[in-house]
Formats: C-alpha cells, structure tokens, sequence
C-alpha cells in the first residue's frame, strides 16, 4: 500500500515537472500551430545553466533557478525575433526541418562545451534524502518541485483567466486577424509568449536535472515526452496539458516499477491509441483548428 | 486537341526518358569502374538513396509527412538478418523480397493510422510507431541481440555464384541492380494515372475526392509500397554490411533521411539519389573538421536550407545547367524540379 503511494508521489512529481517543461510548448505547438521539436534545447539550456552557476560559481540553488528562466527566456525572445517568426506561416515540413536543425545544433554546442557525461547540480544539504509521512516515504527534493509546479501552474491559469494580457493571448490565439483589428499586438502577444514558454522549459531543465538526467541528448530524448503532452492534453486551456503531464508521470513511473520489461513500450501505444482515439487530445476541442 | 488528350500528351511526354537520365545512370554506373578503392562508401550512398526515394514517395508525391520512416527499414534490417542468421532463407535475393515484405506488411497494418489526421498526428504517430518498434527491439533481446544486436551474421553467394567480398565490390553492384529496378518500378508508378493521381490527392484531398479519386485507398496503396521499399533499404544494408543493431530505429535516422530528401527535392525521384550524394559528402567533409561535432554543421544546413527557401535554393542550383542549355540548344530550360514542394 505505502509503495503504490510512494509511485504516486513520484508519478505527480514527475508529471509536475513534464508540465512546467511543456507547457511553453503547448502555446507554440498547440495554439500556434508551430511545430516547435527544438522545445527541449531550451531546456536543456535553462539546465546547464543552472549547472554552471551552482557548481563552478558557488551560487545558491535557489538563486540560480531564475536565472535558468531568465536565460532560456532570453535565448528564446531572440530566436523568435530572428528566425522562428518568418517560419510561422511556413509548411509544417519545413517547421520541422527547422527545428531538428536547431535541436542537432544544441545537441552538439553543448557537446562541445561542456562534455558529453551527464552533469549533476549540486543541491542543497535541506532538499536531499526523504521523511516519513504515515509511513509513506517523500523525497524533499521531489515536495519542492510538487510545491514549485503547484504554484506555478496556479500563477499561470490566473495570468490567463484572469489578466489582461490574459485576455489579449487568448484573442490573438482564437483568431489572430480579428485581435489584430481589435488593436491588438498580435506578433508582440506572440513573442511574450515563446519567450515566457522558453524560460519555464528552462526551469524545468534546471529543475530535471535530478530526475530525468541531464546530458547533451536531453532534447532528442525527452521531445517525445514534451510532444505526448501536448497532443494528448489538446491545446483549449492549460488543463489538458496538465492532466496529461500528470497522468503521464504516474503512467511512466508505475510502468516502470509494475512492468519494468514493458518500459516505453506502454507509453508509445497509449499515445498512438489516443490520438487515432481523439485526434484533437483527450481533453481537446472538437473542432480542428 | 481536347483537353482530356492535352492532358494525356503532356503526362506521356513527362513519363518519356530525358537523355539526361540515361547519362545520369550511365555515370552511376561508371563510378563504380573508376572507384574501385571507394566501394563501401558507394554502397553506403545507393542504400540512402534507395531509402530516400521511399520517403520521396509518400513525402514528394502523396504529401504524407513522416518522422518515423526508420521504422520500416529497421524491420527490413532485422528480418535479412533475421533469415540469413538462423539460415531460413539463405539466397540473398530472395531474402531481400522476404525483408521487403515483412516492411510492407507492417506498413499496411500501420497506414490505416496515418492517413487518419492532419499533418501533426502523422508526424506524432509516425514517430512513435517507430519508437515503438525500437523499444520492442530492445524488450525481445533474446531474438533481437538488444543493444549488441544481431551478430555473426553470414550472407551467402548471390544466386550462388557471387559471393560478397570483402571490399564490398559485389555489394556494390548488387545494391546498384536493386536499386535501379526498384527506380525503374517507382519511375513507372509516380507517371501511371496512378502517380497523377496521388499528386492530384497532395495538391488538395478534397477536391481531388470531389472528381472520384478514392482517396483513402490510394494514401494505403503509397504508404505500403513506400514501406516495402524501406524495408528492402534496410534488408541492403544488413546484406552489405552483416550487422544489424538497434539504432536501425533510431530518430536520428529518420531525421537524416528528411534532410538527404530535402536537399535533393522532393517529387521527381532523382531528389533522393542526388541528395544521398551531397549528404554523405557533406557528412564526410564535416567529419574531416570535426570528427565529433559534424552533427552541428549539419544542424545548420538544415536551418540554412529552410531559411532560406528551398525552392529559392533549388532555382539557384539550377540557373547554370538551365544556362547552359538555353545557349546550346537554343530552347526553354529542360532541367526543373516540380515548384510545388511539399
């Protein structure tokens, strides 16, 4: 009984994290219609850069996981002014040419920088090892990220419930033409957002690093992962992807405890059934956009 | 002349041999007289093309983006291993049909999931078929090898009587033969009405469902011809080399395959036989530079490519060849690829 908890405190906080990695990514895929597989270069990025600061620079841990968003925001505002933004009316074949280009290239910069090992970030004494809560073992680290996502994904269906800017996206997303008529800056909602997207992928590069594993091959291997959440969960609210990540999380952990042989095989097969299922997501519109 | 005859004159004229067809695999032909020291590498590139010209099938002609094109020529790879090691079919030809098959079974069974959906579910289905495949590959190590994949594999003599060597000069003109039949069977289906009407189903579904093309049906018969096709690349390149492991399923390869199409051009089937000839140039040229970090430079091709445009790229290429013939023969340019990429 304690274990099947144990899984399934592991299984939400993996699920937590895939949400704050893919979230950015079901704006630019899912309301964008771009198909963006460079999504886990940034956070990669966001990672590695977290990385450098904790263990060569000394910095705190919590003070460097802005710094991880603020880079990858940064790297991802330039790229979209320079490139990604003459390739948003392109075919979906040459998005992807485009952005396999750009994950090969991450791929190998980072190779040629900092080694191809994985790397560890070096935590704090406070976030390591698990207490005992009814005999139901919790990783610190892993109440962090729950507590750090939670609270994230809150901020987040407030900004877009909620805010102005909230509002305008929204528009801009349902029918960019009409919110431009409207006076609203459509390219610049648009730039925010990939930026905002990127810098939250960055997070929770940085934020991963414990969990998944950070090596250069961190975006070919997890843009699968990144790519299920977004076309299960279906793109109409932050919900769907949330409720994807999650039960993709608990899905992938218990898989891998209950049916270690099985390993992605189960993954791999609930995607293709869903989306011949629901090619929209689970939780998606019906109509295709 | 009506216009149902107009229309049959232009697509015969299309479907008749240029000159420079016959030149162009006359020089195939010839390289491998002139280059006997560069045997494998050849091979390397007939296989690619051949594997590339299943992609054009179903990318060039039928519009079908796929992110997991490895799948069928990992199948393809693991079946002529398969039969060669446990001795089930020991001609190679024959096996090579056999491999194909097995591709092309799997590519029926599968193509009922593609040709459901718009461009981002085949891409999402198509990949994850393929990691599918990979992951199964890996679970059943005990007929696949797992990660060390299949070894001691001994293909025998070519209907008995040419045995592969060590310098790969019987692989080379085997993959050549294979190849050039498979070309000439693609070159005859994309010109039937067949071809014409895949092309008419890519341009637009609808309408070409309006005028009574069954377009379902068609997208089928494509995908799992392009399959068996993938599945004889693969079947190749276990023949070839005697080693199939897991990374026949890899996305990288996949990926790879998309660029070497893409460089060539898409729908007029020689896109892929060129485009295998600068891929590997350009992956050897990146190679001598930087021996670990060539993937970059070809990460950048690929940007540059479609920044560029690449239809834009393809009109540049060929503004001297058209020149050239203009002045010479005094007539409109010849050499063109089609404008409506995918």
């Amino acid at each position: 009984m304690t274990s099947i908890l144990t899984n399934l405190f592991d299984g939400v906080a993996y699920g937590m994290l895939l949400f704050v990695l893919a979230c950015g990514l079901a704006v630019t895929l899912g309301l964008m219609n771009f198909v963006n597989l460079a999504h886990g270069a940034f956070a990669m990025t966001g990672g590695y850069v977290c990385m450098v600061l904790v263990n060569r620079m000394g910095w705190p841990f919590f003070a460097a996981l802005p710094l991880a968003f603020v880079s990858s925001a940064a790297i991802g505002i330039a790229l979209e002014r320079t490139l990604y933004r003459h390739l948003y009316t392109r075919s979906h074949l040459d998005q992807v040419l485009f952005t396999i280009g750009l994950t090969f290239m991450s791929v190998a910069a980072v190779d040629y920088i900092q080694g191809s090992s994985r790397v560890f970030i070096n935590l704090p004494a406070a976030l390591q090892g698990q207490f005992d809560v009814f005999g139901v073992g919790i990783g610190r680290y892993r109440l962090m990220i729950i507590v750090i996502c939670g609270l994230l994904t809150i901020g987040l269906q407030m900004v877009l419930a909620k805010t102005r800017f909230g509002s305008r996206l929204r528009a801009a997303v349902d029918d960019p033409r009409a919110a431009s008529g409207l006076g609203i800056n459509v390219p610049q909602v648009f730039a925010f957002t990939f930026a905002f997207g990127c810098g939250l992928a960055g997070l929770g590069g940085a934020l991963s690093a414990e969990i998944l594993g950070l090596d250069p091959y961190f975006p070919l291997k997890f843009m699968i992962y990144f790519l299920i959440v977004v076309t299960v969960g279906g793109s109409s609210s932050i919900t769907g992807p949330f409720l994807a990540s999650l039960l993709l999380g608990i899905g992938d952990v218990a898989g891998k405890y209950y049916v270690p042989k099985m390993g992605p095989f189960v993954i791999y097969t609930m995607m293709i059934v869903i989306l011949i299922w629901r090619p929209n997501g689970l939780f998606g519109r019906t109509a295709a956009r | 002349m009506t216009a149902a005859s107009d229309v049959g004159y232009h697509a015969q004229r299309q479907a008749r041999w240029h000159y420079g067809e016959v030149a162009f695999w006359l020089i195939v032909l010839a390289c491998g007289f002139l280059f006997p020291t560069r045997y494998l590498i050849m091979t390397d590139i007939l296989r690619l093309a051949l594997f590339t010209m299943s992609l054009d099938l179903i990318l060039g002609y039928a519009g079908i983006v796929s992110l997991g094109h490895a799948a069928f020529f990992g199948v393809g790879a693991y079946a002529a291993g398969l039969l060669a090691l446990h001795g089930i079919v020991n001609e190679p030809v024959l096996a090579l049909i056999v491999a194909g098959l097995a591709a092309m079974v799997l590519g029926f069974a599968t193509s009922f999931l593609v040709i459901r959906g718009v461009d981002l579910t085949r891409l999402m289905v198509t990949l994850g078929i393929a990691l599918l495949l990979e992951a199964l590959a890996e679970r059943f190590s005990n007929i696949t090898g797992g990660t060390d994949g299949l070894q001691g594999i001994e293909i025998q003599p070519i209907f008995g009587a040419f045995a592969f060597d060590m310098f790969g000069k019987t692989g080379f003109f085997y993959s050549l033969a294979v190849l050039f039949l498979l070309f000439l069977l693609a070159r005859r289906v994309v010109h039937s009405p067949f071809g014409l009407s895949l092309r008419a189903i890519k341009n637009n579904a609808l309408r070409a469902a309006a005028i009574g093309i069954p377009v379902n049906r068609r997208l089928i018969a494509i995908y799992t011809l392009a399959a068996f096709y993938a599945g004889i690349a693969g079947a190749l390149f276990t023949q070839t080399t005697a080693i199939a492991s897991l990374d026949v399923f890899a996305f990288e390869r996949s990926a790879d395959l998309m660029l070497v199409l893409v460089i060539g051009g898409t729908g007029y089937l020689y896109g892929g036989l060129i485009g295998a000839v600068v891929f590997r140039m350009l992956q050897e040229l990146f190679s001598t530079i930087t021996p670990q970090y060539w993937q970059f430079w070809i990460g950048l091709v690929l940007v540059v490519i479609v920044l560029v445009g690449r239809q834009r790229l393809h009109r540049w290429v060929l503004y001297v060849p058209n020149l050239v013939i203009k002045q010479v023969a005094g007539r409109k340019a010849v050499v063109a690829v089609p404008e409506n990429d995918a």
